[in-house]
């Protein structure tokens, strides 16, 4: 899984001008995407942040081809763009780049069957945890306690676990990712396109605006989301589940930094108790427990 | 060359042909009733080896229109069907295709929207297309069906038009009701429609963005080309029609089929398959000495301004038959027609059949002749909706204050 970041493209991707906001996770990701994919890559993008960043007509601040689509349709849109390119020997890779609502939400049903089907496309959920670009309402990967503009005294539902949900489809190829760890998403990215079938990576991307952060520290709230445990990096090939670093050493919970340093960091957090910072640790617990799980069930632990 | 044939077959398996005709590379349809049999022959197809084309069994309408749409913008022919429900279920993404100027042909199997469930005919569905940009256009019958959907291919992909085209077909009372149909060879297809033309390909290497954001004044003026392209297909469609004929023998020139018109006095106005009973009844009507011509609408979008000036402007009344109604208003066709005809005429609206309620060339009789009548005894009229239902006249809002004994 080594990366030399040396050898990757130098052309990019992401050009001056685009339209993020300081500190946006999504430019950086889909600079770390280009680095990874290069010229090969065509990327669908339903309604979300990406619409937008890309710039305004006539201009275009991304490097690829972008199809921009109504929000519930990436995955099926990518289905028909593939086949199409397939039939015509046209060496691709088609991508979809989109945000926890298009992916989690409105767009789960399409994203659902385009893995049943398995469809040769890797499937990206740039995961900011809530709809920031309508302005930070609450998505079904918001986690337990935020505020958003539609939780105003926090989110009472836990993360819904997507990733896990998709491996159930058993597809070839699932991961979790962080743009705090550039070489990971880079390096799964590159494993993706080379394994036919439909793969799937979910991009933890923290957002400085709808989290309520200096802009500034976006890799390092990123990095500490991990280090605390909070998101855990690993990926499952074939099915069968395997821990990557950082997160690997971070089954021992005494090795995790403690999740308050992860909060403390976030405007959205601000108003928790210390049974809702509980209920965050409880629900860390309970993702580990599924992992440790799994991993015993296969002989690795 | 081989010999065009001649097969019993339902309208949907007319549809399904003309797509393998038209060598379709991707379909990616869901099933709905009365649409099933279109996606069941096509699969059927393939699997025998007789279509070289790749099913997308997609899981939803608006999925299915998403992926006919990317398989499309990915340089490939690509088709999908739908009745109703899963037409409206795929609203937006009849917009997004239109707007992309990407050629896409859809077959719309005319069924009513609920609740209650109805599965039988009405044209609520295909008429809610009008406003998307999307081609539209209905078959009286199933040779129609066939001839019209593999002209589409043409129409669509002429770089005057680059705009999707619906071909709309009575559910069950073509759908699922079989009829002679002539299938042609393929080297005269092959000759008849070229390889496809697209504006543009997303494929890599090349950096585009397809529907991104854009100032207002280039939205508008793309909206303004896509009106100037639905003039232009006004003249695709007559040129394509005549070509047709020489290839096939059957000509589509006119967007307007007039029966019997010239020397009629009154027009019986409408579109689909109940027109053919229209027909009939204009015929018995004359046996009674009223001089009646029938206007089928052959194509609904680009609107036949023209034509149907030219066939009815002149004429005392015009009778329109709807098989649907802008609830709060009259029927969609009767609105149109009334537009284009400046109200000239007299117009009576005549919404019935509505969710299948069965109309027969008696029961279109029955309500021309009270038409008819209405206009000699009070002279010109306008009626917007004059309901039919079951044999009886019930006039309805916005011409509910209209005395008609």
């Amino acid at each position: 899984m080594a990366v030399n970041i040396k050898k990757l493209p130098k052309k990019p991707y992401v050009m001056p001008g685009h339209a993020a906001c300081p500190g946006c996770p999504e430019s950086m990701g889909f600079k770390y995407l280009g680095m990874a994919l290069g010229d090969k890559a065509v990327v669908v993008i339903p309604a979300g942040c990406s619409s937008v960043i890309q710039g305004l007509w006539p201009r275009q601040g991304f490097g690829l081809p972008i199809l921009n689509i109504v929000f519930a349709a990436a995955a099926s849109t990518a289905s028909g763009l593939a086949r199409a390119l397939k039939r015509r020997g046209v060496d691709a890779q088609v991508v979809v780049w989109a945000g926890d609502g298009g992916t989690a939400d409105i767009g789960f049903q399409a994203l659902s069957a385009a893995a049943e089907r398995g469809e040769d496309i890797i499937y990206i959920c740039v995961d900011n945890e809530a709809y920031m670009n309508t302005g930070i309402q609450r998505s079904g990967l918001t986690p337990y306690g935020a505020w958003t503009t539609t939780t105003h005294t926090g989110k009472r539902q836990f993360k819904k676990p997507l990733p896990q949900i998709v491996a159930a489809h058993r597809v070839p190829y699932v991961a979790t990712t962080s743009v705090g760890y550039p070489w990971d998403f880079i390096a799964k990215l590159k494993k993706a396109a080379s394994i036919r079938g439909f793969k799937y990576i979910h991009l933890h991307a923290p957002c400085p605006v709808g989290w309520r952060f200096d802009p500034s520290l976006t890799a390092k709230i990123a990095q500490l989301a991990v280090e605390t445990g909070a998101w855990i990096l690993y990926e499952y090939e074939n099915g069968k589940l395997r821990l990557n670093p950082p997160s690997n050493r971070l089954i021992d919970p005494e090795k995790r930094k403690p999740v308050e340093e992860y909060l403390k960091l976030q405007g959205r957090f601000r108003h928790l108790k210390p049974e809702d910072v509980e209920m965050i640790k409880k629900e860390i617990e309970t993702n580990w427990e599924e992992i440790t799980r799994a991993l015993k069930i296969q002989g690795d632990l | 060359m081989g010999m065009p044939k001649l097969l019993a077959m339902r309208g949907n398996e007319a549809v399904a042909y003309a797509a393998k005709y038209a060598r379709v590379e991707v379909v990616a349809a869901y099933p709905i009733t009365p649409q099933t049999i279109i996606v069941e022959k096509i699969d059927e197809l393939i699997s025998k080896g007789e279509m070289d084309a790749e099913m997308i069994h997609v899981e939803s309408e608006h999925s299915a229109l998403a992926a006919t749409y990317g398989a499309a913008i990915g340089g490939v022919r690509a088709f999908t069907a739908t009745s109703s429900h899963g037409l409206m279920y795929m609203y937006e993404v009849l917009w997004w295709t239109a707007g992309s100027r990407i050629p896409v042909v859809m077959a719309v199997v005319t069924r009513a929207m609920g609740p209650p469930w109805n599965i039988h005919v009405s044209h609520e569905d295909i008429l809610a297309t009008r406003d998307t940009g999307w081609l539209v256009s209905m078959a009286e019958n199933n040779q129609e069906a066939f001839d019209l959907t593999l002209q589409m291919f043409r129409i669509t992909e002429d770089p005057r038009v680059y705009l999707p085209g619906i071909v709309g077909l009575d559910g069950f009372i073509l759908s699922h009701t079989v009829e002679p149909v002539e299938l042609p060879d393929q080297e005269t297809v092959d000759e008849f429609l070229p390889p496809r033309r697209q504006p543009y390909v997303m494929e890599p290497g090349e950096p585009k963005a397809m529907g991104n954001l854009v100032p207002d004044e280039y939205f508008e003026e793309l909206r303004m080309d896509m009106q100037q392209s639905m003039e232009n297909a006004v003249k695709v469609i007559r040129e394509v029609g005549k070509e047709y004929a020489k290839y096939f023998g059957r000509d589509y020139s006119d967007l307007v089929e007039c029966y019997k018109c010239s020397d009629a006095d009154y027009i019986v106005a409408g579109t689909g398959s109940w027109m053919g009973d229209a027909k009939i009844a204009a015929d018995k009507l004359r046996e009674k000495g009223y001089r009646v011509g029938v206007m089928r609408l052959r194509w609904i979008r680009p609107f036949p301004w023209s034509d149907v000036r030219e066939a009815a402007m002149s004429k005392r009344a015009v009778i329109v038959m709807d098989r649907s109604l802008s609830t709060g208003h009259a029927g969609p066709l009767f609105l149109e027609l009334s537009s284009a005809l400046e109200a000239k005429p007299s117009m009576i609206g005549v919404p019935a059949g509505i969710g299948g309620v069965d109309i027969s060339y008696e029961d279109i009789e029955r309500f021309t002749e009270k038409a008819i009548q209405l206009v000699e005894e009070h002279g010109r009229v306008y009626i917007p909706a004059m309901w039919y239902h079951l044999g009886k006249i019930f006039p309805t809002y916005p011409s509910s204050h209209v005395k008609l004994d």
